[in-house]
């Protein structure tokens, strides 16, 4: 089954990963792992929600706003999309991600296509 | 004959739905389709047991009946290659295994449902609910009304976390070892809180509440023949039938909250006792020991002592104190601090009483100061025990404990 992990986190949390002298280098050892495990699909950190443009399509109208879909404290981070046996291995994988250790990872899984 | 019959499927229907259920869905992979099989099976019997006498093997009759509606049902419904396949196989006759799994090394298919249903991704609630409907049989109407929530509440709960299960891909199995222990201690859990809530249920009104205590008790065997190698599954069982031993002395016949001291210990069940005793010492010779066989020798202390007066309290006060290293909770702590003041008298039963009162943990909870208000007055303090007990009486939830504080306020002050 594939999953999405979304990384999740406040300002806090994440000034916090940034101090982490660590962290970024320790994100690539758990993304090598995943690969090696052949269970990485895809993965990205993402830019803070202040670039963010949202698009919806009304009346064939394009209309275009400035910032996230959602004005939460919580904000997206980054992702990744995983191939896991089930949930289990999900859980597991997802537990030793370095930012479930900051922020907060939800894990969705995919419609089957 | 009718009655016979009838007996016959009661019992098969306590005895093997979370088996038929439960090997339902490890073939078919479809929770609905494994109730309503199961569901269709019982009815069957009930038409056919009369006319065909009942069978040698009531459990596998029901089982194959069930698996044979099942194949008929994904065959009519089939769409796809996937479908077909499921279909083909459940007309495969059972395994030589299927029998005697436990014993041939294959996992029981009730222990994966109980696993399953006491999953940790599932809310715990829902865990609760699974549980009783698909290894207990219990209906959605009858879970509604022990937990006190409408039908069509209950309903949806249920349906969410079977949908949970099936997209979110929460495997059917057992946990492999370095998962066994967190997902067991969820599973004991579950059933500690079906036991209490039963426990806990009083009067006629409640007969549906009571009902959960014996469902508790019968999961909690099996998952002891389950799982041979869990000492906290033994001290679970051993700790409900110690409770449950008491069960007929905890109210008067008027309704009345009666101590533990001033139960008729006559009207004890000494079966249970002796059976909760023999279940905590086969936990205790694992050597592993957890929180449910401590309370359960904390229960079998109380259980096996012939008067209140013959408590040994030093044992039990030794007991909150290493239960308290394992699971570091106020309660605990309080529980300590009364069987100190068994042991050693009630003032220092009463220090102790005072140090949590100062670090605030057990704010509100009316048991505090029920407690200090016993010891205050078993030292003679009378004006400060009327105070701390009408302090309690404002925090005491149910009329029983009311009543029972009532009582105690009035002999204090009277005389």
């Amino acid at each position: 089954m594939r999953y999405l992990l979304l990384v999740c986190g406040e300002d806090q949390a994440h000034k916090a990963m940034e101090a982490d002298g660590s962290f970024v280098a320790s994100c690539h050892a758990w993304a090598d792992e995943m690969r090696r495990r052949g269970m990485l699909l895809a993965t990205g950190g993402l830019r803070p929600p202040g670039d963010a443009t949202t698009v919806r399509v009304r009346d064939d109208q394009v209309l275009l706003s400035d910032g996230p879909f959602a004005e939460t404290k919580e904000f997206i981070a980054g992702f990744n999309l995983v191939e896991c046996s089930d949930l289990d291995e999900a859980l597991e994988v997802t537990a030793k991600h370095p930012a479930a250790r900051y922020g907060t990872i939800e894990i969705r899984p995919l419609v089957p296509t | 004959m009718s009655g016979a019959v009838e007996a016959a499927v009661t019992r098969a229907f306590r005895e093997e739905w979370g088996q038929i259920v439960a090997t339902l869905i490890r073939v078919t992979g479809d929770w609905d389709l494994a109730e309503e099989c199961a569901q269709d099976a019982f009815a069957q019997a009930l038409q056919r047991w009369p006319r065909d006498g009942i069978p040698r093997r009531p459990g596998a009759w029901l089982t194959t009946t069930a698996r044979n509606r099942a194949t008929d049902r994904l065959r009519r419904e089939a769409v796809g290659a996937a479908k077909l396949r499921q279909a083909a196989m459940l007309s495969v006759p059972d395994e030589p295994g299927d029998d005697g799994a436990a014993a041939s090394g294959v996992p029981d298919d009730r222990l994966r449902l109980m696993f399953t249903c006491c999953h940790p991704a599932l809310a715990f609630e829902a865990r609760v609910a699974l549980t009783l409907r698909t290894l207990a049989g219990l209906t959605t109407a009858e879970i509604a009304r022990a937990f006190l929530v409408a039908e069509e509440t209950m309903s949806k709960r249920l349906v969410r976390a079977k949908g949970k299960i099936r997209d979110a891909g929460i495997p059917y199995r057992v946990p492999p070892a370095h998962l066994l222990g967190e997902r067991t201690a969820s599973v004991l859990g579950v059933l500690y809180l079906l036991f209490n809530e039963g426990y806990t249920a009083s009067g006629g009104a409640d007969l549906v509440r009571q009902n959960l205590t014996a469902e508790a008790v019968r999961l909690a065997r099996l998952l002891v023949q389950l799982l041979p190698d869990e000492p906290e599954a033994g001290g679970l069982l051993a700790l409900m039938l110690l409770h449950d031993a008491r069960h007929a002395t905890r109210l008067d016949a008027a309704g009345e909250l009666v101590t533990l001291e001033d139960q008729d210990r006559a009207r004890w069940d000494a079966g249970k006792i002796a059976e909760g005793v023999r279940l905590l010492e086969a936990a205790q010779r694992q050597a592993r020991p957890g929180p449910y066989q401590i309370q359960a020798a904390i229960a079998a202390c109380h259980a096996t002592a012939p008067t209140a007066a013959d408590t040994d309290w030093a044992q039990i006060a030794a007991l909150y104190g290493q239960l308290s290293r394992l699971v570091p909770s106020a309660v605990v702590k309080l529980n300590r601090a009364v069987a100190i003041g068994m042991r050693d008298g009630p003032a220092a039963g009463l220090a102790l009483v005072e140090q949590l009162q100062a670090s605030g943990e057990l704010a509100g909870y009316h048991l505090l100061p029920a407690t200090r208000a016993d010891l205050l007055r078993r030292l003679d303090r009378r004006d400060e025990a009327a105070l701390a007990y009408r302090e309690a009486l404002e925090l005491a939830s149910t009329d029983a404990e009311r009543r029972y504080l009532t009582r105690r306020l009035s002999e204090t002050t009277s005389s």
